[in-house]
């Protein structure tokens, strides 16, 4: 550039005045879900005890602390934990494959972890006669983490390799779904098989759930999701310079199979070690990718990754509140609450913009 | 204009370009002897398929080259690290662009990507040289629109400001001016001229724009079918016939003379055309396309352009009294009726139509 060039006025670094206020109002979401999500259940608990409780300060009604302490809270982090994860590893995904459908369940990396999981619990269920995840120690929920990762990243693998020869990703995505098929079969004849006491464990898994992830098995999944949103959080910078594909991304200086390796890692641990302990929450990981961008209208991974993870908690804290049935004893899989609640807000959004094509990517 | 300087910022020797399928090397061109030099527009002519952007490809450290030394910056390509040959190379594609939720600024600033630290984060100056690249490629005005509402013209001079962006002393471009209409694809050479001659980078384009790249180029890397690479200045190549050479497995016939490559077949008979200025130039145009070989040696048909304005025409068979028509389609009209039995060789109008 000439001298001259250089000297002209640099433009405003802010990215869109507006983009940190969206950011603030879905923490805000957040934390005000985190507290409803606790407030609600069978015992309905005040909201200004639910903070006391949270706040550490003693309360009158012991049995309400109790309930905060040992059920609601860990359910709650869950949430927050599965909501964020699953999210990330969608964008990841969604750029990676620089494909707005893909997602941790479209390209088979959920039924992945679900084979895994189905190794584990049906295999081991023979030997330990019908045990479910509660019923298994540290040991063993490492063992389901371990099996549901391994799943996972062995479909992600599969999928990439794939992918150097498919240069079409509607091709590729066939792929996934055929891969997801085929997982799913090998998981159903196995069921078919199996004694049925383990297959209503296994059942029950897929419903998927945010409850009883309490103690150790919490630590278990917070640690794997925090590595797993650290190595995407890392990967900032060459997830932007594969926003116009691997060769640019190649020209501007990235490693590309070093970066992919990383986006794999953090992708597979995420949607794995979810998996592994809440079943497979669908949507979530495809549907807060696009509404982060549609709400911060930017392609810039790092606005987008915090922006996602705050979405998918709000979203899963959401969805859990509304599972729980506010006013009955009963609540529903939180699967179906996803699912029943998150597609209209999808498609809500894409119709809304007229431009479906070019603003999902 | 730039005096180049004594050092070429890219050189290759004996280099081989193409694929290696299975283990077994296919390749496509070479070996190329190259040099590239500050300040220069260097456009890489050839027909489909002699290995235009897999040269590109390799020189941009895209894909392998199967033999030969290549050096950018006085360093072999092949000892850089990925960063410091993005440092020294940077390259428009072919490729589609699919981020369409992308800012032109959002997009022009991806290019900083090998001078920023491990998060990404732009500096005052990195943000100069984008903002300094947006207004070298007249981008500015729609920086803050989504890339996905920009016209093909607006995407390729985006896409430019990009690579200007990433501030490299080579810059790479391959069919820049595909999909581009006429005015958009004059727009775009002038401006890489331009941008060659101001900054003293060195730019390398492949077209199909021959008229465009023989006008606009100062050098030309012409690429046979055959593989054998020829380069010099774009005068220099048409005068030695190694143009014409080079395009002629295409089937196609380049007039030295007009610099172009003539669309029609001449079969019909000789018109002899009086004439100079606009006015018989294009009235020749007419006359080739009607299958007519005009000639400025006496013939049986003659046209006559005299000067003034307007043009008026005349034309006059062996024998006949002359003819005068106010416009081309007139002229050609009466000289599709010339009974055939008057001229010399077959009917006239076998021309294209």
């Amino acid at each position: 550039m000439r001298p001259a060039q250089l000297s002209a006025t640099p433009a405003s670094l802010a990215a869109g005045p507006r983009r940190p206020a969206w950011l603030l109002a879905l923490a805000g979401l957040v934390l005000l879900g985190f507290v409803l999500d606790i407030a609600l259940g069978p015992v309905r608990i005040p909201v200004l005890a639910v903070v006391k409780i949270l706040l550490g300060q003693p309360t009158d009604n012991p049995a309400w602390a109790f309930i905060v302490r040992e059920i609601r809270l860990p359910k709650a982090l869950t949430a927050l934990a599965v909501g964020s994860g699953l999210a990330v590893s969608g964008l990841q995904m969604q750029t990676l494959f620089r494909n707005p459908l893909a997602g941790p369940s479209a390209l088979g990396l959920t039924a992945g972890a679900g084979l895994g999981v189905a190794v584990v619990m049906l295999a081991g269920g023979s030997v330990a006669n019908g045990f479910a995840i509660r019923a298994l120690g540290l040991a063993g929920s490492w063992t389901l983490v371990l099996a549901a990762t391994t799943g996972a990243g062995l479909v992600m693998a599969l999928v990439l390799a794939l992918s150097a020869r498919v240069r079409d990703n509607v091709v590729l995505l066939i792929v996934g779904l055929m891969l997801a098929s085929v997982t799913g079969a090998i998981v159903s004849l196995w069921q078919y098989f199996s004694a049925p006491e383990q297959i209503q464990e296994y059942l029950l898994w897929t419903f998927g759930s945010l409850g009883g992830v309490v103690g150790s098995h919490l630590a278990v999944l917070a640690a794997v999701v925090g590595v797993g949103l650290v190595l995407a959080f890392a990967s900032a910078k060459p997830l932007n310079a594969l926003l116009l594909g691997e060769n640019y991304a190649r020209s501007m200086g990235l490693t590309v199979g070093r970066s992919r390796t990383l986006i794999i890692a953090s992708t597979s641990l995420l949607a794995g070690a979810i998996t592994a302990f809440c079943g497979p929450i669908g949507f979530v990981g495809i549907a807060v990718p696009h509404l982060t961008r549609a709400l911060l209208r930017t392609a810039d991974h790092r606005l987008l990754l915090p922006g996602a993870c705050l979405g998918g908690a709000a979203l899963t804290l959401a969805c859990d509140c509304v599972a729980q049935l506010p006013g009955s004893q009963t609540s529903l899989p939180l699967s179906v609450v996803t699912s029943l609640l998150g597609a209209p807000v999808v498609l809500w959004v894409v119709l809304r913009r007229q431009n479906i094509r070019s603003s999902l990517t | 204009m730039a005096l180049p300087s004594p050092a070429p910022l890219l050189t290759a020797a004996d280099l081989v370009v193409g694929y290696a399928a299975k283990k077994t090397p296919h390749p496509v061109a070479g070996p190329l002897q190259l040099a590239l030099w500050p300040g220069e527009l260097v456009c890489l002519l050839g027909p489909n398929g002699a290995g235009k952007s897999t040269l590109l490809r390799t020189l941009a450290g895209l894909q392998p080259a199967l033999g030969g030394q290549l050096a950018v910056g006085g360093q072999s390509l092949a000892d850089l690290r990925a960063p410091e040959r993005a440092r020294q190379l940077s390259i428009v594609l072919t490729d589609r662009i699919d981020a369409g939720n992308l800012t032109v600024r959002e997009l022009v600033r991806l290019g900083r990507h090998p001078h920023t630290g491990w998060l990404g984060g732009l500096s005052a100056h990195d943000e100069a040289q984008v903002q300094a690249a947006l207004e070298a490629t007249g981008t500015e005005a729609f920086a803050p629109r989504p890339v996905g509402e920009l016209s093909d013209g607006e995407r390729q001079k985006v896409l430019l400001a990009r690579a200007l962006a990433q501030d490299t002393p080579v810059v790479l471009l391959d069919e820049p001016t595909a999909h581009l209409d006429l005015p958009n694809r004059v727009a775009l050479m002038r401006l890489l001229h331009r941008l060659a001659r101001q900054t003293g980078k060195a730019i390398l384009l492949s077209t199909h724009e021959l008229d465009l790249a023989l006008q606009a180029a100062d050098r030309v890397w012409l690429l046979p079918a055959t593989g054998a690479l020829r380069t010099g200045t774009p005068e220099d190549l048409v005068l030695s016939g190694d143009f014409a050479a080079a395009f002629v497995h295409e089937g196609l016939a380049f007039d030295a003379a007009t610099g172009t490559f003539a669309l029609h077949a001449p079969t019909g008979p000789a018109v002899q055309l009086v004439g100079d200025g606009a006015a018989a130039f294009w009235t020749r145009r007419a006359l080739e396309r009607e299958g007519f070989v005009p000639t400025t040696g006496p013939a049986d048909l003659r046209v006559t352009v005299p000067p003034g304005s307007p043009a008026t025409w005349l034309s006059q068979a062996a024998g006949q009294p002359p003819q005068t028509h106010a416009t081309v389609e007139e002229l050609l009209r009466a000289l599709r009726q010339t009974p055939s039995g008057q001229l010399a060789g077959p009917a006239a109008n076998n021309g294209l139509r």
